[in-house]
Protein backbone atom coordinates (compact mmCIF):
# COMPACT_ATOMS: atom_id res chain seq x y z
CA UNK A 1 0.00 0.00 0.00
CA UNK A 2 1.25 3.14 -0.88
CA UNK A 3 0.59 6.38 0.73
CA UNK A 4 -0.68 7.50 -1.95
CA UNK A 5 -3.46 5.35 -2.73
CA UNK A 6 -4.44 5.57 1.15
CA UNK A 7 -4.75 9.59 0.75
CA UNK A 8 -7.21 9.31 -2.78
CA UNK A 9 -8.82 6.47 -0.70
CA UNK A 10 -9.14 8.55 2.34
CA UNK A 11 -10.30 11.38 -0.21
CA UNK A 12 -13.11 9.65 -1.73
CA UNK A 13 -14.10 8.07 1.34
CA UNK A 14 -14.20 11.61 3.16
CA UNK A 15 -17.77 13.12 3.14
CA UNK A 16 -15.81 16.65 2.86
CA UNK A 17 -14.87 15.82 -0.62
CA UNK A 18 -18.87 15.34 -1.70
CA UNK A 19 -19.92 18.33 -0.23
CA UNK A 20 -17.28 20.46 -1.77
CA UNK A 21 -18.43 19.01 -4.64
CA UNK A 22 -21.89 19.96 -4.03
CA UNK A 23 -20.92 23.43 -3.40
CA UNK A 24 -19.10 23.87 -6.55
CA UNK A 25 -21.99 22.41 -8.94
CA UNK A 26 -24.36 24.69 -7.00
CA UNK A 27 -21.62 27.84 -7.98
CA UNK A 28 -21.66 26.21 -11.31
CA UNK A 29 -25.12 26.27 -12.24
CA UNK A 30 -26.01 29.49 -10.93
CA UNK A 31 -22.90 30.78 -12.48
CA UNK A 32 -24.19 29.75 -16.02
CA UNK A 33 -27.61 30.78 -15.71
CA UNK A 34 -26.32 34.31 -14.29
CA UNK A 35 -22.46 34.44 -15.09
CA UNK A 36 -22.81 38.48 -14.87
CA UNK A 37 -24.63 38.37 -11.69
CA UNK A 38 -22.88 35.31 -9.61
CA UNK A 39 -19.29 35.77 -9.47
CA UNK A 40 -18.98 39.22 -8.86
CA UNK A 41 -16.76 40.42 -6.27
CA UNK A 42 -19.89 42.38 -4.57
CA UNK A 43 -22.07 38.89 -4.35
CA UNK A 44 -18.93 37.27 -3.39
CA UNK A 45 -18.43 39.63 -0.26
CA UNK A 46 -22.06 39.99 0.94
CA UNK A 47 -22.02 36.00 1.08
CA UNK A 48 -19.46 36.21 3.03
CA UNK A 49 -19.65 38.94 5.18
CA UNK A 50 -22.97 37.63 6.02
CA UNK A 51 -21.62 33.76 6.46
CA UNK A 52 -19.16 35.32 9.23
CA UNK A 53 -21.22 35.26 12.22
CA UNK A 54 -22.74 31.80 11.22
CA UNK A 55 -19.23 30.61 10.49
CA UNK A 56 -18.11 31.01 14.29
CA UNK A 57 -20.62 29.32 15.77
CA UNK A 58 -20.88 26.84 13.64
CA UNK A 59 -16.49 26.19 14.02
CA UNK A 60 -17.76 25.58 18.13
CA UNK A 61 -20.44 23.70 16.93
CA UNK A 62 -18.19 21.40 15.02
CA UNK A 63 -16.03 20.43 18.39
CA UNK A 64 -19.18 20.05 20.46
CA UNK A 65 -20.95 18.09 17.62
CA UNK A 66 -17.70 15.39 17.25
CA UNK A 67 -18.05 14.88 21.14
CA UNK A 68 -21.73 13.01 20.18
CA UNK A 69 -23.30 16.64 21.74
CA UNK A 70 -25.47 18.98 20.97
CA UNK A 71 -25.41 22.96 21.74
CA UNK A 72 -29.00 24.51 20.97
CA UNK A 73 -28.21 27.61 23.21
CA UNK A 74 -25.44 29.66 20.84
CA UNK A 75 -28.13 31.77 18.95
CA UNK A 76 -29.29 32.69 22.22
CA UNK A 77 -26.17 33.10 23.46
CA UNK A 78 -25.33 35.25 21.30
CA UNK A 79 -28.25 37.40 21.75
CA UNK A 80 -27.42 37.88 25.49
CA UNK A 81 -23.58 38.16 25.20
CA UNK A 82 -24.64 41.18 22.63
CA UNK A 83 -27.11 42.47 24.86
CA UNK A 84 -24.19 42.46 28.08
CA UNK A 85 -21.96 43.74 25.87
CA UNK A 86 -23.55 46.88 23.91
CA UNK A 87 -25.04 47.73 27.63
CA UNK A 88 -21.77 47.63 29.53
CA UNK A 89 -20.22 49.78 26.48
CA UNK A 90 -23.10 51.93 27.04
CA UNK A 91 -22.97 52.25 30.80
CA UNK A 92 -19.38 52.96 30.49
CA UNK A 93 -19.99 56.17 28.26
CA UNK A 94 -22.67 57.87 29.66
CA UNK A 95 -25.82 55.92 28.29
CA UNK A 96 -24.34 55.76 24.52
CA UNK A 97 -21.53 54.50 23.42
CA UNK A 98 -21.68 56.05 19.89
CA UNK A 99 -19.00 58.01 20.43
CA UNK A 100 -16.84 55.80 22.81
CA UNK A 101 -13.33 54.96 21.95
CA UNK A 102 -11.27 51.89 22.11
CA UNK A 103 -10.98 51.16 25.80
CA UNK A 104 -14.89 51.08 26.24
CA UNK A 105 -14.86 48.26 22.91
CA UNK A 106 -12.32 46.12 24.31
CA UNK A 107 -14.08 46.25 27.90
CA UNK A 108 -17.41 45.11 25.60
CA UNK A 109 -15.40 42.86 23.92
CA UNK A 110 -14.38 41.10 27.12
CA UNK A 111 -17.55 41.35 28.72
CA UNK A 112 -19.42 39.64 25.16
CA UNK A 113 -16.54 36.67 25.67
CA UNK A 114 -17.21 36.23 29.25
CA UNK A 115 -20.96 36.43 28.92
CA UNK A 116 -20.49 33.46 26.13
CA UNK A 117 -18.28 31.63 28.35
CA UNK A 118 -20.68 31.43 31.10
CA UNK A 119 -23.30 30.05 29.23
CA UNK A 120 -20.56 27.74 27.90
CA UNK A 121 -19.51 26.40 31.16
CA UNK A 122 -22.89 26.13 32.36
CA UNK A 123 -24.34 24.08 29.78
CA UNK A 124 -20.53 21.89 30.17
CA UNK A 125 -20.92 21.41 33.77
CA UNK A 126 -24.12 20.22 33.71
CA UNK A 127 -23.58 17.89 30.74
CA UNK A 128 -20.46 16.81 31.83
CA UNK A 129 -20.86 16.33 35.75
CA UNK A 130 -24.84 15.40 36.20
CA UNK A 131 -24.91 12.93 32.54
CA UNK A 132 -28.35 15.33 31.41
CA UNK A 133 -28.26 14.82 27.73
CA UNK A 134 -27.22 17.67 26.03
CA UNK A 135 -30.23 18.12 23.91
CA UNK A 136 -32.10 18.94 27.13
CA UNK A 137 -29.49 21.02 29.01
CA UNK A 138 -28.97 23.14 25.91
CA UNK A 139 -32.72 23.41 25.73
CA UNK A 140 -33.30 24.76 28.65
CA UNK A 141 -30.20 27.18 28.51
CA UNK A 142 -31.51 28.27 24.69
CA UNK A 143 -34.66 29.71 26.98
CA UNK A 144 -32.99 30.91 29.49
CA UNK A 145 -29.72 32.89 27.67
CA UNK A 146 -32.67 34.42 25.76
CA UNK A 147 -34.87 35.44 28.38
CA UNK A 148 -31.88 36.71 30.16
CA UNK A 149 -30.90 39.02 27.55
CA UNK A 150 -34.50 40.34 27.04
CA UNK A 151 -35.09 40.99 31.11
CA UNK A 152 -31.71 42.91 30.74
CA UNK A 153 -32.35 44.74 28.13
CA UNK A 154 -35.89 44.88 28.71
CA UNK A 155 -36.72 43.31 25.99
CA UNK A 156 -35.58 45.81 23.28
CA UNK A 157 -32.67 46.31 21.10
CA UNK A 158 -29.94 48.20 22.42
CA UNK A 159 -28.33 50.05 20.94
CA UNK A 160 -25.79 52.71 20.66
CA UNK A 161 -22.51 50.87 19.38
CA UNK A 162 -19.39 52.32 19.42
CA UNK A 163 -18.42 54.07 15.99
CA UNK A 164 -14.98 53.44 16.06
CA UNK A 165 -16.43 49.32 16.21
CA UNK A 166 -18.92 49.40 13.54
CA UNK A 167 -16.44 51.18 11.59
CA UNK A 168 -13.38 48.97 11.62
CA UNK A 169 -14.32 45.71 12.42
CA UNK A 170 -17.73 46.29 11.18
CA UNK A 171 -18.10 46.94 7.86
CA UNK A 172 -14.28 48.08 7.63
CA UNK A 173 -12.23 46.18 5.07
CA UNK A 174 -8.15 45.40 4.57
CA UNK A 175 -6.89 45.17 0.63
CA UNK A 176 -11.04 44.77 0.08
CA UNK A 177 -11.45 41.65 2.43
CA UNK A 178 -13.93 42.52 4.92
CA UNK A 179 -12.35 42.71 8.33
CA UNK A 180 -15.41 40.86 9.35
CA UNK A 181 -14.56 38.01 7.13
CA UNK A 182 -10.86 38.33 8.39
CA UNK A 183 -11.97 37.73 11.54
CA UNK A 184 -14.07 34.42 11.05
CA UNK A 185 -11.15 33.36 8.52
CA UNK A 186 -9.19 33.30 11.33
CA UNK A 187 -10.90 31.88 14.15
CA UNK A 188 -11.60 29.18 11.55
CA UNK A 189 -8.50 28.39 10.54
CA UNK A 190 -7.59 28.21 14.74
CA UNK A 191 -9.84 26.12 15.06
CA UNK A 192 -9.45 23.74 12.23
CA UNK A 193 -5.76 23.65 12.93
CA UNK A 194 -6.36 22.84 16.67
CA UNK A 195 -8.96 20.17 15.94
CA UNK A 196 -6.77 18.55 13.48
CA UNK A 197 -3.52 18.96 14.64
CA UNK A 198 -3.71 18.88 18.76
CA UNK A 199 -4.05 16.51 21.46
CA UNK A 200 -7.28 18.63 22.14
CA UNK A 201 -8.96 17.72 19.09
CA UNK A 202 -7.94 14.00 19.12
CA UNK A 203 -9.66 13.76 22.17
CA UNK A 204 -12.30 15.41 21.10
CA UNK A 205 -13.03 12.83 18.67
CA UNK A 206 -12.03 10.10 20.45
CA UNK A 207 -14.71 10.95 23.29
CA UNK A 208 -17.06 11.32 20.80
CA UNK A 209 -16.35 7.80 19.36
CA UNK A 210 -15.84 5.74 22.27
CA UNK A 211 -16.56 8.09 25.50
CA UNK A 212 -15.94 4.71 27.72
CA UNK A 213 -13.03 4.16 25.78
CA UNK A 214 -11.78 7.07 26.04
CA UNK A 215 -12.32 7.60 30.06
CA UNK A 216 -10.53 3.78 30.26
CA UNK A 217 -7.67 5.18 28.25
CA UNK A 218 -6.85 8.20 30.70
CA UNK A 219 -8.73 10.91 29.06
CA UNK A 220 -9.82 13.49 31.57
CA UNK A 221 -13.58 13.08 30.16
CA UNK A 222 -15.08 15.30 32.02
CA UNK A 223 -12.96 18.23 31.75
CA UNK A 224 -12.73 17.68 27.91
CA UNK A 225 -16.70 18.31 27.92
CA UNK A 226 -16.38 21.10 29.77
CA UNK A 227 -13.94 22.84 27.90
CA UNK A 228 -15.65 22.10 24.79
CA UNK A 229 -19.12 23.29 25.69
CA UNK A 230 -16.95 26.52 26.95
CA UNK A 231 -15.46 26.73 23.76
CA UNK A 232 -18.61 27.25 21.67
CA UNK A 233 -20.17 29.25 24.27
CA UNK A 234 -17.17 31.43 23.81
CA UNK A 235 -17.06 31.35 20.13
CA UNK A 236 -20.81 32.49 20.45
CA UNK A 237 -19.97 35.33 22.41
CA UNK A 238 -17.81 36.17 19.94
CA UNK A 239 -20.39 36.15 17.16
CA UNK A 240 -22.65 38.38 19.63
CA UNK A 241 -19.68 40.95 19.47
CA UNK A 242 -19.42 40.81 15.46
CA UNK A 243 -23.28 40.87 15.33
CA UNK A 244 -23.18 43.67 17.26
CA UNK A 245 -20.44 45.49 15.05
CA UNK A 246 -21.92 44.86 11.60
CA UNK A 247 -26.04 45.90 12.70
CA UNK A 248 -24.60 48.85 14.66
CA UNK A 249 -27.24 47.18 17.41
CA UNK A 250 -27.64 44.71 19.94
CA UNK A 251 -30.65 42.64 18.30
CA UNK A 252 -33.11 40.72 20.65
CA UNK A 253 -34.63 38.82 17.53
CA UNK A 254 -33.55 37.60 14.00
CA UNK A 255 -31.52 34.75 16.29
CA UNK A 256 -33.87 31.99 16.83
CA UNK A 257 -32.71 29.74 14.20
CA UNK A 258 -28.96 29.85 14.35
CA UNK A 259 -28.28 27.17 16.50
CA UNK A 260 -30.24 25.05 13.93
CA UNK A 261 -28.57 26.87 10.70
CA UNK A 262 -24.77 26.50 12.50
CA UNK A 263 -26.18 22.45 13.54
CA UNK A 264 -27.01 21.98 9.88
CA UNK A 265 -24.05 23.88 8.30
CA UNK A 266 -21.78 21.39 10.51
CA UNK A 267 -23.46 18.11 9.52
CA UNK A 268 -23.69 19.16 5.72
CA UNK A 269 -20.13 19.54 6.46
CA UNK A 270 -19.75 15.87 6.71
CA UNK A 271 -19.69 16.15 10.69
CA UNK A 272 -21.40 13.04 11.95
CA UNK A 273 -24.16 13.43 14.52
CA UNK A 274 -23.27 10.34 15.90
CA UNK A 275 -19.76 12.26 17.09
CA UNK A 276 -16.54 10.81 16.44
CA UNK A 277 -15.99 12.50 12.70
CA UNK A 278 -15.94 15.59 11.05
CA UNK A 279 -14.11 19.04 10.18
CA UNK A 280 -14.24 22.12 10.31
CA UNK A 281 -12.95 22.54 6.59
CA UNK A 282 -16.35 20.31 6.50
CA UNK A 283 -18.11 22.88 8.06
CA UNK A 284 -16.71 26.04 6.40
CA UNK A 285 -18.60 24.08 3.01
CA UNK A 286 -21.77 23.31 4.90
CA UNK A 287 -21.90 27.41 6.04
CA UNK A 288 -21.61 28.08 2.22
CA UNK A 289 -24.10 25.46 0.99
CA UNK A 290 -27.57 27.27 2.19
CA UNK A 291 -25.82 30.41 1.66
CA UNK A 292 -24.75 30.04 -2.34
CA UNK A 293 -28.30 28.50 -2.48
CA UNK A 294 -30.43 31.51 -1.13
CA UNK A 295 -27.97 34.27 -3.03
CA UNK A 296 -28.37 31.81 -6.02
CA UNK A 297 -31.73 31.65 -5.66
CA UNK A 298 -32.47 35.47 -5.74
CA UNK A 299 -29.64 36.24 -8.18
CA UNK A 300 -31.58 33.85 -10.49
CA UNK A 301 -34.98 34.69 -9.26
CA UNK A 302 -36.20 31.57 -8.41
CA UNK A 303 -38.92 32.24 -5.24
CA UNK A 304 -35.98 32.43 -2.05
CA UNK A 305 -38.81 30.11 -0.21
CA UNK A 306 -37.46 27.28 -2.27
CA UNK A 307 -34.02 27.69 -0.42
CA UNK A 308 -35.28 26.52 3.15
CA UNK A 309 -36.73 23.30 1.39
CA UNK A 310 -33.42 22.62 -0.74
CA UNK A 311 -31.28 23.05 2.14
CA UNK A 312 -33.78 20.38 4.20
CA UNK A 313 -33.11 18.21 1.42
CA UNK A 314 -29.34 17.85 1.04
CA UNK A 315 -29.24 17.85 5.08
CA UNK A 316 -31.47 15.09 5.23
CA UNK A 317 -29.45 13.31 2.07
CA UNK A 318 -26.20 13.83 3.61
CA UNK A 319 -27.17 12.59 7.37
CA UNK A 320 -28.87 9.56 5.46
CA UNK A 321 -25.43 8.85 3.84
CA UNK A 322 -23.41 9.33 7.08
CA UNK A 323 -26.09 6.96 8.56
CA UNK A 324 -25.81 3.78 5.77
CA UNK A 325 -22.17 4.44 5.79
CA UNK A 326 -22.06 3.47 9.64
CA UNK A 327 -24.25 0.62 9.79
CA UNK A 328 -22.07 -0.90 6.81
CA UNK A 329 -19.10 -0.68 8.45
CA UNK A 330 -20.51 -1.29 11.98
CA UNK A 331 -21.83 -4.88 10.38
CA UNK A 332 -18.48 -5.82 10.46
CA UNK B 1 7.19 -19.14 46.93
CA UNK B 2 8.32 -15.83 46.00
CA UNK B 3 5.71 -12.26 46.70
CA UNK B 4 2.94 -12.17 44.39
CA UNK B 5 3.09 -9.69 42.12
CA UNK B 6 -0.75 -9.28 42.57
CA UNK B 7 -2.99 -10.74 45.37
CA UNK B 8 -6.40 -9.40 45.51
CA UNK B 9 -8.13 -11.01 48.32
CA UNK B 10 -12.02 -11.26 49.46
CA UNK B 11 -13.44 -8.64 46.26
CA UNK B 12 -16.96 -8.21 46.50
CA UNK B 13 -18.64 -6.22 44.02
CA UNK B 14 -22.91 -5.27 43.41
CA UNK B 15 -24.33 -4.04 40.92
CA UNK B 16 -27.81 -3.11 42.54
CA UNK B 17 -29.16 -6.41 43.60
CA UNK B 18 -26.40 -8.47 41.10
CA UNK B 19 -23.57 -9.60 43.72
CA UNK B 20 -21.06 -10.14 41.15
CA UNK B 21 -18.14 -10.79 43.43
CA UNK B 22 -18.69 -12.21 46.51
CA UNK B 23 -15.12 -12.53 47.97
CA UNK B 24 -13.30 -13.12 45.02
CA UNK B 25 -9.37 -13.91 45.54
CA UNK B 26 -6.85 -13.81 42.71
CA UNK B 27 -3.32 -14.38 42.71
CA UNK B 28 -0.85 -13.54 39.45
CA UNK B 29 2.76 -14.19 39.82
CA UNK B 30 5.92 -11.94 37.72
CA UNK B 31 6.85 -14.40 34.88
CA UNK B 32 4.33 -16.64 34.69
CA UNK B 33 0.60 -16.53 32.29
CA UNK B 34 -2.19 -17.07 34.84
CA UNK B 35 -5.47 -18.30 32.88
CA UNK B 36 -8.65 -17.23 35.19
CA UNK B 37 -11.87 -19.25 33.99
CA UNK B 38 -15.39 -19.83 34.59
CA UNK B 39 -18.66 -19.66 33.40
CA UNK B 40 -20.38 -17.13 31.77
CA UNK B 41 -21.46 -14.39 34.56
CA UNK B 42 -18.81 -16.31 37.23
CA UNK B 43 -17.48 -12.62 37.58
CA UNK B 44 -14.42 -12.35 35.23
CA UNK B 45 -14.76 -9.68 33.72
CA UNK B 46 -15.54 -7.81 36.81
CA UNK B 47 -12.99 -8.73 38.31
CA UNK B 48 -10.94 -7.74 35.63
CA UNK B 49 -12.46 -4.09 35.99
CA UNK B 50 -11.61 -4.44 39.61
CA UNK B 51 -8.33 -4.99 39.11
CA UNK B 52 -7.39 -2.43 36.24
CA UNK B 53 -8.95 0.40 37.86
CA UNK B 54 -12.74 0.58 35.55
CA UNK B 55 -14.65 -0.39 38.55
CA UNK B 56 -14.04 0.01 42.31
CA UNK B 57 -14.73 -3.17 44.78
CA UNK B 58 -17.03 -2.60 47.40
CA UNK B 59 -15.05 -4.16 50.07
CA UNK B 60 -11.33 -6.33 49.51
CA UNK B 61 -8.11 -5.41 49.56
CA UNK B 62 -5.41 -5.49 46.66
CA UNK B 63 -1.90 -5.91 47.12
CA UNK B 64 0.70 -5.41 44.52
CA UNK B 65 4.38 -6.53 45.46
CA UNK B 66 2.94 -6.44 48.89
CA UNK B 67 2.04 -3.34 49.39
CA UNK B 68 -1.38 -2.60 49.55
CA UNK B 69 -3.05 -0.38 46.62
CA UNK B 70 -5.53 1.81 45.85
CA UNK B 71 -7.25 1.65 41.52
CA UNK B 72 -9.93 3.97 41.64
CA UNK B 73 -9.26 4.90 38.06
CA UNK B 74 -7.48 3.17 35.05
CA UNK B 75 -5.12 5.70 35.47
CA UNK B 76 -4.00 4.68 38.47
CA UNK B 77 -3.45 1.35 37.34
CA UNK B 78 -1.55 2.06 33.67
CA UNK B 79 1.04 4.19 36.69
CA UNK B 80 1.70 1.12 38.37
CA UNK B 81 2.16 -1.01 34.95
CA UNK B 82 -1.04 -2.81 34.85
CA UNK B 83 -2.60 -3.10 30.84
CA UNK B 84 -5.90 -4.25 30.06
CA UNK B 85 -7.58 -6.00 26.78
CA UNK B 86 -10.99 -5.03 27.91
CA UNK B 87 -14.02 -8.20 26.84
CA UNK B 88 -15.28 -5.10 25.13
CA UNK B 89 -11.86 -4.21 23.50
CA UNK B 90 -12.86 -0.13 24.40
CA UNK B 91 -11.12 1.37 21.30
CA UNK B 92 -12.48 4.33 19.42
CA UNK B 93 -13.84 2.77 16.05
CA UNK B 94 -13.16 6.57 14.00
CA UNK B 95 -10.04 6.74 15.02
CA UNK B 96 -7.15 4.63 12.72
CA UNK B 97 -5.08 2.08 14.60
CA UNK B 98 -2.05 4.03 15.27
CA UNK B 99 -4.42 6.61 17.15
CA UNK B 100 -5.65 3.31 18.98
CA UNK B 101 -2.84 2.68 19.93
CA UNK B 102 -1.42 6.53 21.78
CA UNK B 103 -5.11 6.47 23.13
CA UNK B 104 -4.74 9.12 26.39
CA UNK B 105 -0.73 8.88 25.50
CA UNK B 106 -0.30 10.84 22.38
CA UNK B 107 3.22 12.21 21.40
CA UNK B 108 3.78 15.47 20.69
CA UNK B 109 5.94 17.53 18.89
CA UNK B 110 9.20 18.81 19.60
CA UNK B 111 9.54 22.64 21.29
CA UNK B 112 7.05 25.05 21.16
CA UNK B 113 4.19 22.92 19.05
CA UNK B 114 4.51 19.95 21.16
CA UNK B 115 3.81 22.66 24.21
CA UNK B 116 0.77 23.93 22.46
CA UNK B 117 -0.24 20.40 22.12
CA UNK B 118 0.70 19.56 18.51
CA UNK B 119 0.31 15.86 18.09
CA UNK B 120 3.69 14.12 16.56
CA UNK B 121 1.44 11.90 13.89
CA UNK B 122 3.75 10.61 12.03
CA UNK B 123 5.92 9.16 15.19
CA UNK B 124 3.46 7.76 16.47
CA UNK B 125 2.47 6.26 12.74
CA UNK B 126 5.87 4.80 12.63
CA UNK B 127 6.25 3.35 15.90
CA UNK B 128 2.58 2.18 15.84
CA UNK B 129 3.59 0.22 12.35
CA UNK B 130 6.67 -1.07 13.75
CA UNK B 131 4.99 -2.44 16.74
CA UNK B 132 2.15 -4.39 14.78
CA UNK B 133 5.10 -5.61 12.78
CA UNK B 134 6.70 -6.73 16.01
CA UNK B 135 4.00 -8.74 17.37
CA UNK B 136 2.29 -10.04 13.89
CA UNK B 137 -0.16 -7.87 13.99
CA UNK B 138 -1.20 -7.78 9.95
CA UNK B 139 -3.50 -5.19 8.87
CA UNK B 140 -4.51 -4.30 5.73
CA UNK B 141 -4.68 -0.59 6.21
CA UNK B 142 -3.32 1.55 8.69
CA UNK B 143 -5.07 4.68 7.79
CA UNK B 144 -8.29 3.67 8.04
CA UNK B 145 -10.69 3.82 11.29
CA UNK B 146 -10.15 0.57 13.45
CA UNK B 147 -14.21 -0.04 12.83
CA UNK B 148 -13.83 -0.48 9.54
CA UNK B 149 -11.39 -3.37 10.27
CA UNK B 150 -12.28 -6.52 11.04
CA UNK B 151 -13.27 -7.83 14.42
CA UNK B 152 -10.25 -9.87 15.00
CA UNK B 153 -8.29 -6.96 13.65
CA UNK B 154 -9.59 -4.83 16.09
CA UNK B 155 -8.92 -7.26 18.83
CA UNK B 156 -5.38 -7.89 17.74
CA UNK B 157 -5.12 -3.97 17.70
CA UNK B 158 -6.34 -4.03 21.63
CA UNK B 159 -3.74 -6.72 22.21
CA UNK B 160 -0.83 -5.14 20.79
CA UNK B 161 -1.88 -1.58 22.90
CA UNK B 162 -1.78 -3.66 25.99
CA UNK B 163 1.70 -5.36 25.69
CA UNK B 164 3.39 -2.44 24.14
CA UNK B 165 2.29 0.19 27.31
CA UNK B 166 2.43 -2.64 30.14
CA UNK B 167 5.48 -3.33 32.81
CA UNK B 168 4.06 -5.52 34.98
CA UNK B 169 1.09 -7.14 34.39
CA UNK B 170 -1.24 -7.29 31.32
CA UNK B 171 -5.22 -8.13 31.56
CA UNK B 172 -6.72 -10.06 28.68
CA UNK B 173 -10.04 -11.25 28.78
CA UNK B 174 -10.94 -13.28 25.91
CA UNK B 175 -8.29 -11.82 23.37
CA UNK B 176 -8.86 -14.41 21.08
CA UNK B 177 -12.38 -14.53 21.17
CA UNK B 178 -12.69 -13.34 17.33
CA UNK B 179 -9.64 -14.82 16.02
CA UNK B 180 -8.43 -16.85 13.43
CA UNK B 181 -6.35 -19.97 13.62
CA UNK B 182 -3.28 -17.58 12.67
CA UNK B 183 -4.20 -14.91 14.46
CA UNK B 184 -4.76 -16.83 17.52
CA UNK B 185 -1.49 -18.30 17.26
CA UNK B 186 0.40 -15.20 17.18
CA UNK B 187 -1.72 -13.35 20.02
CA UNK B 188 -0.86 -16.70 22.46
CA UNK B 189 3.20 -16.31 21.27
CA UNK B 190 2.69 -12.84 22.02
CA UNK B 191 1.62 -13.76 25.59
CA UNK B 192 4.67 -15.80 26.06
CA UNK B 193 6.71 -13.71 24.88
CA UNK B 194 5.48 -10.81 27.54
CA UNK B 195 5.59 -13.76 30.33
CA UNK B 196 9.31 -14.82 29.28
CA UNK B 197 10.07 -10.54 29.56
CA UNK B 198 9.30 -11.15 33.18
CA UNK B 199 5.71 -9.85 33.47
CA UNK B 200 2.47 -11.72 34.44
CA UNK B 201 -0.30 -12.08 31.90
CA UNK B 202 -3.81 -12.86 32.71
CA UNK B 203 -5.25 -14.52 30.27
CA UNK B 204 -9.15 -15.38 30.32
CA UNK B 205 -11.04 -17.62 27.77
CA UNK B 206 -13.30 -20.07 26.98
CA UNK B 207 -11.49 -22.46 25.11
CA UNK B 208 -9.98 -24.90 27.73
CA UNK B 209 -7.10 -26.42 25.32
CA UNK B 210 -5.93 -22.67 24.49
CA UNK B 211 -5.86 -22.31 28.47
CA UNK B 212 -3.80 -25.39 29.07
CA UNK B 213 -1.24 -24.75 25.72
CA UNK B 214 -0.25 -21.82 27.16
CA UNK B 215 -0.89 -20.98 30.83
CA UNK B 216 1.46 -21.70 33.38
CA UNK B 217 -1.49 -22.08 36.70
CA UNK B 218 -4.98 -22.10 36.17
CA UNK B 219 -7.99 -20.28 38.74
CA UNK B 220 -11.10 -20.72 38.52
CA UNK B 221 -14.35 -18.34 39.07
CA UNK B 222 -17.47 -19.72 40.11
CA UNK B 223 -20.31 -17.59 40.99
CA UNK B 224 -18.34 -14.63 42.38
CA UNK B 225 -15.85 -16.60 44.43
CA UNK B 226 -12.20 -18.42 43.44
CA UNK B 227 -12.98 -22.48 43.67
CA UNK B 228 -10.26 -23.62 42.76
CA UNK B 229 -6.86 -23.51 41.06
CA UNK B 230 -4.08 -26.04 39.21
CA UNK B 231 -0.94 -26.02 37.94
CA UNK B 232 -1.55 -26.35 34.15
CA UNK B 233 1.03 -28.94 33.40
CA UNK B 234 -0.77 -31.44 35.82
CA UNK B 235 -4.21 -30.84 35.06
CA UNK B 236 -6.61 -31.74 32.74
CA UNK B 237 -9.53 -30.23 30.86
CA UNK B 238 -12.17 -32.51 32.97
CA UNK B 239 -11.15 -31.13 36.27
CA UNK B 240 -11.33 -27.33 34.74
CA UNK B 241 -14.60 -27.69 33.55
CA UNK B 242 -15.74 -29.55 36.91
CA UNK B 243 -14.24 -27.20 38.99
CA UNK B 244 -16.20 -24.29 36.79
CA UNK B 245 -20.00 -26.35 36.78
CA UNK B 246 -19.39 -27.02 41.01
CA UNK B 247 -19.01 -30.75 40.63
CA UNK B 248 -15.47 -30.43 41.49
CA UNK B 249 -14.22 -27.73 44.58
CA UNK B 250 -11.08 -27.23 46.60
CA UNK B 251 -10.47 -26.65 50.48
CA UNK B 252 -7.89 -24.03 50.47
CA UNK B 253 -8.91 -21.99 47.25
N1 LIG C 1 -22.33 -3.10 34.70
C1 LIG C 1 -23.08 -4.10 35.21
N2 LIG C 1 -24.31 -3.84 35.69
C2 LIG C 1 -25.07 -4.81 36.21
N3 LIG C 1 -24.69 -6.09 36.31
C3 LIG C 1 -23.47 -6.43 35.86
C4 LIG C 1 -22.61 -5.45 35.28
N4 LIG C 1 -21.46 -6.07 34.92
C5 LIG C 1 -21.60 -7.35 35.24
N5 LIG C 1 -22.81 -7.58 35.82
C6 LIG C 1 -23.29 -8.87 36.31
O1 LIG C 1 -22.27 -9.44 37.08
C7 LIG C 1 -22.16 -10.82 36.82
C8 LIG C 1 -20.76 -11.17 36.39
O2 LIG C 1 -20.53 -10.59 35.11
P1 LIG C 1 -19.13 -10.67 34.37
O3 LIG C 1 -19.23 -9.86 33.16
O4 LIG C 1 -18.06 -10.36 35.34
O5 LIG C 1 -19.06 -12.22 33.98
P2 LIG C 1 -17.97 -12.99 33.12
O6 LIG C 1 -17.42 -14.06 33.98
O7 LIG C 1 -17.00 -12.05 32.53
O8 LIG C 1 -18.86 -13.63 31.98
P3 LIG C 1 -18.53 -13.91 30.43
O9 LIG C 1 -17.77 -15.17 30.37
O10 LIG C 1 -19.88 -14.07 29.81
O11 LIG C 1 -17.80 -12.74 29.90
C9 LIG C 1 -23.23 -11.15 35.80
O12 LIG C 1 -24.35 -11.67 36.50
C10 LIG C 1 -23.57 -9.83 35.19
O13 LIG C 1 -24.91 -9.80 34.80
MG1 LIG D 1 -16.57 -11.44 30.66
Amino acid sequence: MTPRTGLRRRLVGANTLWIAVVLLVLIAVFGALRPDAVLTAFTLQTTLVETSVLLVLSVGMTYVIITAGIDLSVGSVLVFSGVTSAMTMNALHDGNATTAGWGVVLVGLLVALASGAAWGLVNGLLIARTGIPPLIVTLGSFGAALGAGQLISNGSNVAGVPDVLSDTLGTGTWFGVPNLVLLAAAVTAVGALVLGTTAFGRHTYAIGSNEEAARRAGIPVTRHLVRVYLLAGVLAGLAGFMALAYFRVASITGHDTDNLNAIAAVVLGGTSLFGGAGSVVGTVLGVFIPAVLRKGFVIVGVNVYWQPIAVALVLVAAVWLDQSRRRARDKR
Amino acid sequence: MALPLLDARELVKHYGNVEALRGASFTAHAGEVVALVGDNGAGKSTLVKCLSGVARPDSGTILLDGTPVVLDSPVAARALGIETVYQDLAVAPDLDPAANLFLGRELRRGGLLGKLGVLDKREMRRRAVASFHDLGVSLPDVDVPIGALSGGQRQSVAVARSVVWASRLVFMDEPTAALGVVQRERVLDVIRRVRDQGMAVVLISHNMPEVLAVADRVEVLRLGRRVARFDAATTTVEELVGAMTGALSQEDA
